[in-house]
């Protein structure tokens, strides 16, 4: 008897596990890893091979993470690339300019200056009632050519850079990258936040319906400007921290990521229309997306392939979304017919 | 925003037009803001940047703009359904990359010309298949083929390129009528043109599309083919795109993987200035046309008055904002006219 109990209860738990929708994804990502250690060991067990899996997604994680929220309130910022660029390049003049100025200013000016540009972004779609594809496609454009426009042909080299600050890009605590470190703090946080609080569960109720959540009284444009705020402000820290990793920044700095992050975002099971997701996927599908550009080379296979593989996941992700969301409106519905 | 409330707003739009004159009607449109803007525009360029007024200019504006010009015409009536194709830039360079892997392969030109557009109307129907019969939402879609396309595209031919093409073709890309300044696939683009002025306006395939884009439950009712509405559009941008895709190879006689990469997001905004709204249900080809020149007028001005494409890009990004912001803070005033007092009902955005 206790054991029945005892086996439905495991079986439960593991029926909840598989349910979660990142799970399936951190599997893929778990066989891509897998796949490409078992052709070259050295994917994973060099110091180079465990740095760089860890390393190499730092960046596009917390873009993705931004980009999560905002898509789970129905929306979507297309200019997340465009703000990296920007923060970026604003951190290495940062340096140059105010030489000896403490890295922690630095970051702090990059995030407050990333989020500024997100609230830009929040301030046009909740209160002109704008679709925010629009809006955030203009921006993409016009916070790139002020990029551009600022930068000129110049750009900034490691050389330019305090030694510190570089080697926060490179540099490890107990073989975990720092950059990595980072992205997990604010994925943790966020994540939290997003799961647990009143504010968080709002951006879902938000996203699910717009109309309801208005009648229900929800303060939808201080959420929207909360949102908005936040990917800019993670946009502005992953600039400062592609300055950290590569040193090197021209004015087309993260130019083609706000693909990338929806992309992850779409991968982790954030659903387009708003109301379902989790930062937790977005992150692990920005993961997968970068480790599947280094996998395939080892893999024996050409790396401009890399796109097609990720076009193939993206489509595959969705549609593996859409087929889980059907199966559970058919259990809800037979539930129903049960209590009758 | 519920479809519902999108509907009864088009709905009292609908009704609120026709209290008005009919000349009121037609001119005080978006649509015809935009186009006299861009006469404003063109006039001003004319008049100020020197360069701009010679009749080669026009030649040049009309080809640069051109795969811009052809793309847009499927993408509005896309966009007045509400859905959206994010991959037709990718299916430019794939169609571009087939051509010249298959004419460097020994085929015939013309034989690898009619593979690409075939290949581009698998790659609609690719996206029109997922999109109606799965039921997914097209801009997670499209941005999936988006970088499958392209990855076949950049996997087809690396990082090469392959410029060898028949000399008849290149030069015709470029060619001019007679003596005068109208480059010859302007005729091209005019009776597609033609084509989808009578499709959207003139038929009930056309209204079809508007009633989808206004209620998609409603025009299922009154008899609309939804999905099969939707699955011919995608179609007919994969075609499109690889007729725009067999030009960019033609006009720069050269074949690769990156060709036309980030189009997509220049033939969205044109289409968006020109009065499409995102939500669906609303637009003109007229406008969108007038939107694409209005970009293609400023920018070729522009870099004649030796501005960079940088500043072009601040300027497009902000029209795009700004011609959205105005028509919806002016919808915020007439309705604040209406109801003295009243604080109009807050609406919450929704992404496209």
């Amino acid at each position: 008897m206790t054991a029945t109990i005892e086996k439905t209860a495991v079986t439960k738990r593991l029926h909840a596990i598989g349910a979660v929708r990142e799970f399936g994804i951190l599997i893929a990502l778990a066989l891509v890893v897998l796949a490409a250690t078992i052709a070259n060991p050295n994917f994973l067990f060099s110091a180079d091979g465990w740095r760089d899996l860890l390393l190499t997604p730092a960046i596009l994680v917390l873009v993705a993470i931004g980009q999560a929220i905002v898509i789970i309130t129905r929306n979507v910022d297309l200019s997340v690339g465009s703000i990296l660029g920007l923060s970026a390049y604003l951190t290495g003049r940062l340096f140059i300019d105010l030489q000896g100025i403490p890295i922690v200013a630095v970051f702090v000016i990059a995030v407050v200056f990333g989020g500024l540009l997100g609230l830009v972004n929040g301030a046009l779609v909740a209160f002109a009632k704008v679709p925010a594809m629009v809006i955030t496609l203009g921006t993409l454009y016009a916070y790139r050519g002020i990029n551009v426009l600022w930068t000129g042909s110049d750009r900034i080299n490691a050389s330019d850079l305090p030694k510190d600050f570089l080697a926060l890009g490179t540099g490890q605590i107990l073989w975990i990258p720092i950059l990595t470190i980072i992205a997990v703090v604010v994925l943790a946080v966020t994540g939290w936040i997003m799961k647990n609080t009143r504010g968080g569960r709002e951006f879902y109720a938000i996203g699910s319906d717009p109309a309801a959540a208005e009648l229900y009284g929800l303060r939808v444009t201080r959420r929207l400007l909360i949102a908005f705020a936040t990917s800019g402000a993670l946009a502005g820290l992953a600039g400062v921290l592609y300055a950290a990793r590569y040193g090197t920044i021209n004015s087309q700095a993260g130019s083609g990521w706000e693909l990338d992050a929806v992309g992850a975002a779409v991968i982790g099971g954030v659903a387009i229309t708003g109301g379902v997701g989790s930062v937790w996927g977005a992150a692990i599908g920005a993961w997968l997306l970068l480790t599947i550009n280094r996998a395939l080379p080892i893999l024996g296979i050409p790396d401009f392939w890399q796109r097609a593989v990720v076009g193939v996941l993206i489509i595959g992700a969705i549609v593996l979304d859409r087929v889980l969301a059907v199966r559970q409106k058919r259990k809800l519905l037979e539930a129903r017919e049960d209590d009758r | 925003m519920t479809a519902t409330t999108t509907a009864a707003a088009a709905i009292a739009r609908t009704y609120r037009d026709y209290d008005r004159p009919l000349w009121q009607r037609v001119l005080l449109t978006r649509e015809m803001a935009i186009v006299a803007l861009v006469l404003v525009v063109a006039v001003v360029a004319a008049a100020t940047v020197r360069g701009f007024g010679q009749p080669i200019t026009v030649t040049y504006l009309l080809l640069d703009v051109m795969p811009i010009l052809l793309i847009a015409l499927p993408m509005t009536l896309i966009m007045i359904t509400g859905e959206i194709d994010l991959s037709v830039a990718s299916i430019v360079g794939l169609s571009s990359v087939l051509t010249g892997v298959l004419t460097a392969g020994g085929l015939p030109f013309e034989v690898a010309a009619v593979v690409a557009l075939v290949a581009g109307a698998v790659c609609g129907a690719i996206n029109g298949f997922l999109v109606t019969v799965v039921g997914l939402p097209s801009l997670a879609v499209t941005i999936g083929t988006l970088a499958l396309f392209r990855g076949l595209a950049v996997g087809l031919l690396g990082t090469t390129a392959i410029t060898d093409f028949p000399e008849f073709w290149t030069s015709l890309a470029k060619a001019r009528v007679g003596g005068s300044n109208v480059p010859v696939v302007l005729f091209v683009f005019l009776v597609l043109l033609a084509v989808f002025v009578v499709l959207l306006h003139f038929t009930p395939f056309g209204r079809g599309i508007y009633a989808i884009g206004l209620s998609k439950a409603a025009a299922r009712f009154s008899g609309v083919h939804v999905e099969r509405t939707k699955f011919v559009l995608f179609v007919l941008a994969g075609v499109i795109s690889a007729l725009a895709g067999i030009f960019y190879t033609l006009r720069f006689g050269s074949a690769r993987g990156d060709n036309a990469t980030g189009l997509e997001l220049q033939v969205i905004a044109a289409v968006v200035l020109g009065g499409v709204s995102v939500f669906g249900g609303r637009g003109a080809i007229h406008g969108v046309i007038a939107g694409v020149l209005l970009i293609g007028v400023l920018s070729s001005a522009l870099r004649l008055a030796n501005v960079t494409s940088d500043v072009i890009n601040i300027i497009t990004g902000a029209l795009l904002v700004l011609s959205v912001v105005t028509t919806s803070f002016l919808a915020w005033l007439r309705k604040r006219r209406r109801a003295p007092g009243g604080t109009p009902r807050v609406e919450a955005s929704t992404a496209g």
